[in-house]
């Protein structure tokens, strides 16, 4: 197929952009029902690992995802359990976590750097992949991008049209409503946490067995932290994550285009990039920035742009909830 | 359906919240609950609605006992209450919010709900935009929505705390309507809980009146004011003379101000505050009057106009340095935006000593918080956490915090959840300071309190402030009718 | 009764044991006895005279950090940054020790002051993101870090590479007179040592004995209230920042002028996350700090002899630290030993 280079670009960004999109919806989940789970950098690099391992030693893919999700699901209920019946601090027990997990990861792994190991077979959709221009960025891919693209479509209808959905937003915005309301808070909170880890760890497999191939040390490292802050970016948003992601996927793609066009653009700026791009998009959204950005505009267009811009994180996240200890 | 409570218990640890309550209730009619702050009358429902599960005793819905684990099953089976803040969700439209938890289809129907909430407000005389979220509505807005809400469900029983605390007149008006109706058009049994007489008087069949965790007595409406005055209290609270201290001298100066927050635009506020004046500020929440508190405190800066404070130009100080010129600001939320939870009170007297030293000296320390502990009549030690005062405690202590020089002291709600003897405590603390020369500029839902200790009052609705009435000559209805918008 | 009060007692010894039982664990799933792992690990960090040596050169920039971060954890700052901060401090003594021809006693103080300024202005960076651009001081500090780290290597492989070309270790090794003078045939420089105790002193002192640290821990508790009560929230976040970054970058300068010798790619090497667990397991206890970090870093330069010795990776100490950490985190209260049992509900007014 001849296409042009841009579109050449425009395809692997969605690639790229897949693991982060798949973390950024399993985070949203979480955090809408009210739990920060920060042990996401050290839970995609525990299950990128152990997605290759077991995807090298079972010669197959899927277990290597199943054995990835069952990472992130544990690691995130050892943060739920930590929150919801033990009362404790989700940052702390998150990070701690986080920091097991790429010491695990680079413990556990030793022995597999390196080396080759399983990866998911290409598979572009018949029919619509021969789309011109829309065709190859976005269904010449294989089953995880397509698993990505059709999760954020999925995370949304479920978030915004369904009565599960309802829910789950009552529990990470006003637990105390949901209550009321025969919403089991706390199962649901244990639920959505387990599903979002799973999520990240089906993130850090997509990486090792179909993005970056194989595993190293720090393989995925950085991810899990950019991640939480697309999900902020995003306004707990599926689709607003969606697009943060592939931002981020851009910027990669991108600095590996202009390290071609200028090579004396030194590896300095291409490896600086993400994280000037983090603060970038986190300080976007805060609220004084926004005011200095809105400011620019036409005072028509102000309150709407105020209202994309800003975002607004559940009214719970990060608390605990004790039904029938509400005084007035 | 008849709704029995007998010998209900509530303790909370060593609080017997209710202590053996025994009442019947028929369906057609409209009971209050009475008690001052404090008497169990919220835990009671809270008992009766399943958000309590009750140490001891027994619920009967028409004669079968009861028991319910939460709230929707409560509603399940026919009681639903409806709090004071009432147990919605704020980032979520009306429609979301009312369809949360209706049934238990997966996608959720949006048409035929909306059908049948705007058929429900029909019914009750409501007015609902089904388009807004919960965050942008009123206080009585959100109290309908509720309500209708368990209208949907089939409640029986409708259990209201509180619910005028914060609505204006009309909204008083048109709320007791749709009681009236509810109760006596259509058969179900309306549960106020109040702590204000007139109101039970006016809305009232029957009222039950809860004593520190007891019944203790009952009647039917009409009833003279003194015996259910009486029954409430244990002594007839003194009526303190209200003296004025107000002077010539005029201390704050508000020169037509405009301010905004992303929600609303105040414009052009003109108000003079005598020294030795109390002036109250009525009006719903969100209707301005907080802003302009947050203003004369230096968190907010007005766009136009000038504020002057015995002659000195404050306009453009910040909070801290108008903290530093002689203003105080005491917000709602003691432990949230007053008090430090898990610092003791000898820490918070250092903490907010206006010549600290560089390193603190702890006896001192001690020995100025066990003056101000006996001087403001805390219960509690210098190293008492304040997290572990009690209500009324922790609003003293508050004042205990205050410079003895303060001129202007701002307050939002000042005596709201507690209950009387704590309430007069806390306004003879002010009046004392008021005697020095110290004004007070305070906003409060209670318009009674309003009437009893303002020297002048004026009400805020929409942005808009009233014209400013004199306390003496006003009543709490004409109060009403002003944060209603009425000009 | 006597049960509850023993288990009391000696609960702070779970979670030491139960990071051995995983450490031990993972010993046996590589192939290697607990005995040989524990006793090299044991062997590497008091096996002699130079061994011990070697862990208190580790412990003293890992107690500066702590130190610092007990400052900023009371007042609420999750200064996630001090790795970078740390590493700043490094890049700002090398640039003294490969710039400045002076002698020794000039250089030295410089290079130190050089290290706390800049680990103080880096730190400031991420208190300004939080102030003032509301990013949480988590992101900004994983952010600054990361970009420090890329400083380094640029600085390494470019503008400070070594006259035999860059080769991605290491800065030309710095003129001897810039260096701390150590102790011996070890990387222990005495001066370190001192200027940690003082540190240790000053962060305790600070804490509980001067208004500004009350003001911290008010801020650390209730940060609205603290404002409204009248602590200048801002400012005051800033400068406990400024400290913590100032502690950290004397840290980052003790390792380039005395464990290095020149700026490394991994000048830092976790040790400032390694603080962040050390500050966790204290409950922001300054007394426990030196103590905590003498076991850490005892644990990580026994875990390189182990490494040695087995050829399993070093990140087995990390992991023995980590999970002795999370433990804490979870089980640490022995008052909470009825958690399983029925809650008794607490209810406020009415």
């Amino acid at each position: 197929m001849n296409n042009p280079e841009w579109v050449r670009v425009f395809s692997s960004i969605i690639l790229q952009a897949t693991p982060l999109t798949i973390a950024v919806c399993g985070e949203t989940l979480t955090e809408r029902v009210g739990i920060v789970n920060l042990s996401l950098d050290g839970s995609m690099l525990l299950a990128a690992m152990t997605s290759f391992i077991v995807g090298l030693l079972t010669d197959s893919v899927g277990l290597g995802f199943l054995a990835g999700a069952c990472v992130g699901a544990l690691l995130a209920l050892i943060i739920a359990f930590s929150s919801i019946q033990l009362r404790k601090d989700q940052y702390a027990v998150g990070f701690v976590l986080s920091l097991l997990g790429e010491e695990l990861s680079a413990f556990l792994g030793q022995n597999y750097t390196h080396t080759p190991g399983v990866r998911v077979p290409h598979w572009g959709i018949p029919f619509l992949k021969d789309i011109p221009i829309l065709g190859p960025i976005f269904f010449d891919h294989d089953v995880v991008v397509y698993f990505a693209m059709g999760l954020v479509a999925l995370t949304s209808w479920w978030m915004f049209r369904t009565q599960p959905g309802l829910k789950l937003r009552s529990a990470g915005e006003r637990p105390e409503a949901g209550f009321a309301r025969g919403v089991d808070v706390n199962r649901i909170r244990y639920l959505y946490t387990m599903l979002g880890g799973a999520l990240v760890g089906i993130a850090g497999a997509a990486y090792s067995l179909d993005v970056k191939l194989g595993w190293s040390e720090g393989h995925t490292r950085g991810l899990g932290w950019i991640a939480l802050a697309i999900v902020i970016f995003g306004g707990w948003s599926p689709v607003r994550g969606a697009l943060g992601a592939i931002l981020f996927g851009a910027s990669k793609s991108l600095a590996a285009l202009l390290q071609r066009t200028f090579p004396e653009v030194s590896v300095v700026a291409f490896n600086a990039l993400p994280w000037v791009l983090m603060v970038g998009v986190l300080l976007l959204v805060s609220s004084d920035v926004i005011d200095i950005v809105v400011r620019i505009f036409p005072e028509r267009l102000r309150p709407r742009l105020r209202q994309i811009l800003q975002v607004r994180p559940p009214g719970a996240l990060g608390t605990v909830f004790r039904p029938g200890e509400t005084g007035e | 359906m008849k709704v029995s409570l007998i010998d209900i218990r509530k303790y909370f640890g060593d609080v017997r919240a209710n202590d053996g309550i025994t009442l019947h209730l028929d369906p057609g009619r409209i009971y209050g609950l009475l008690g001052e702050n404090g008497a169990g009358k919220s835990t009671l429902m809270k008992v009766l609605s399943g958000y309590h599960q009750q140490t001891a005793g027994t619920i009967e819905l028409d004669g079968q006992p009861a028991a319910f684990d939460s709230p929707a099953e409560a509603l399940r089976r026919g009681v639903g209450m409806i709090y004071q803040d009432p147990l919605d969700v704020p980032s979520m439209r009306v429609l979301d919010n009312y369809l949360l938890g209706r049934d238990s289809q997966l996608a959720l129907n949006k048409q035929i709900g909306e059908t049948e909430l705007l058929a429900n407000a029909a019914r009750l005389g409501f007015n609902i935009d089904i388009r807004a979220y919960i965050d942008t509505l009123t206080l009585g807005e959100r109290q309908q929505l509720e309500m209708l809400r368990m209208l949907a469900f089939g409640a029986q029983v409708f259990i209201l705390d509180e619910p005028t605390t914060g609505i204006s007149s009309d909204q008083k008006e048109s709320l007791f309507q749709s009681l009236r109706k509810l109760a006596h058009e259509e058969g179900k049994t309306v549960i106020l809980v109040s702590h204000k007489l007139s109101e039970v008087q006016e809305l009232c069949d029957h009222v039950m009146v809860l004593r520190r965790g007891k019944l203790v007595g009952e009647a039917d409406i009409p009833c003279p004011t003194d015996t259910l005055v009486r029954m409430m209290f244990e002594d007839i609270p003194p009526q303190q003379e209200r003296i004025s201290r107000v002077q010539d001298a005029v201390g704050l100066s508000v020169e037509n101000v405009s301010f905004e927050d992303d929600r609303l635009a105040v414009k052009d506020i003109h108000l003079d505050l005598h020294a030795g004046e109390v002036f109250g500020l009525a009006g719903l929440e969100g209707s301005g009057q907080r802003l302009l508190l947050q203003v004369c405190a230096g968190f907010i800066k007005a766009q136009q106009g000038r504020l002057v404070l015995h002659g000195e130009d404050v306009s453009d100080y910040s909070y801290h340095r108008m903290r530093e010129a002689g203003v105080a600001y005491l917000p709602a939320g003691r432990l949230e935006e007053g008090l430090i939870a898990g610092l003791s009170v000898m820490e918070h007297v250092a903490l907010s000593d206006p010549q600290p030293t560089f390193t603190i000296n702890w006896a001192h320390y001690e020995a100025e918080t066990a003056e101000r502990i006996a001087r403001y009549q805390v219960v509690g030690q210098p190293q008492t956490p304040v997290d572990a005062l009690s209500g009324g405690n922790q609003q003293r202590t508050l004042f205990a915090l205050l410079r003895p020089d303060v001129k202007l002291i701002l307050l939002e709600h000042p005596t709201r959840g507690l209950d009387v003897r704590s309430a007069e405590w806390i306004w003879q603390l002010m009046f004392g300071r008021v005697a020095r020369g110290a004004m007070i500029l305070f906003m409060s839902a209670d318009l009674d309190e309003l009437v009893a200790r303002s020297d002048r009052i004026a009400a805020f609705s929409g942005g808009r402030m009233s014209r400013v009435v004199e306390a003496e000559k006003t009543t709490a209805e004409e109060l009403g009718h002003l944060i209603g918008g009425e000009v | 009764m006597r049960f509850e009060s023993w288990a009391k007692r000696l609960w702070p010894l779970v979670p030491v044991l139960g990071a051995i039982l995983v450490t031990a664990l993972l010993l046996l799933a590589f192939g290697v006895s607990p005995g040989e792992g524990f006793g090299a690990m044991l062997r590497g960090a008091f096996g002699d005279d130079q061994k011990l040596l070697s862990v208190l050169a580790f412990w003293v920039p890992l107690t500066l950090a702590s130190a610092g971060l007990v400052v900023a954890f009371t007042a609420g700052l999750w200064n996630i940054g001090v790795e970078g901060q740390i590493v700043m401090g490094a890049i700002a003594s090398s640039w003294v020790a490969l710039r400045l021809d002076a002698p020794s006693y000039v250089m030295i103080p410089l290079e130190l002051l050089a290290g706390m300024a800049a680990g103080a202005l880096w730190a400031a960076l991420a208190g300004v993101l939080k102030t003032r651009g509301k990013v949480h001081e988590i992101f900004g500090g994983l952010a600054l870090n990361n970009l420090a780290i890329i400083f380094t290597n640029y600085l390494i492989s470019g503008p400070w590479q070594p006259p035999e070309g860059g080769t991605f270790r290491g800065t030309a090794p710095f003129p001897e007179k810039a260096l701390l003078p150590l102790l011996g045939e070890s990387r222990l420089s005495p001066l370190s040592v001192v200027l940690t105790i003082l540190a240790l002193i000053c962060a305790y002192f600070i804490l509980r004995g001067t208004t500004w640290g009350l003001r911290l821990k008010a801020l650390g508790k209730n940060a609205i209230s603290a404002f409204l009560l009248g602590v200048r929230s801002e400012r005051e976040l800033i400068l406990a920042m400024m400290v913590c970054g100032a502690l950290a970058g004397l840290g980052g300068s003790v390792r380039v002028l005395s464990w290095f010798e020149s700026l490394r790619q991994s000048i830092s090497g976790g040790i400032g996350f390694l603080a962040l667990l050390v500050v966790m397991l204290s409950g922001l206890r300054v007394t426990l700090i030196p103590f905590i970090a003498f076991f850490f870093s005892a644990v990580l330069n026994g875990s390189i002899t182990l490494q040695l010795r087995t050829q399993l990776h070093s990140a087995l100490g990390g992991i023995l630290t980590a999970v002795m950490v999370l433990l804490v985190l979870l089980f640490g209260d022995p008052n909470q030993l009825n958690i399983f049992r029925k809650e008794t509900e607490v209810d406020s007014d009415e």
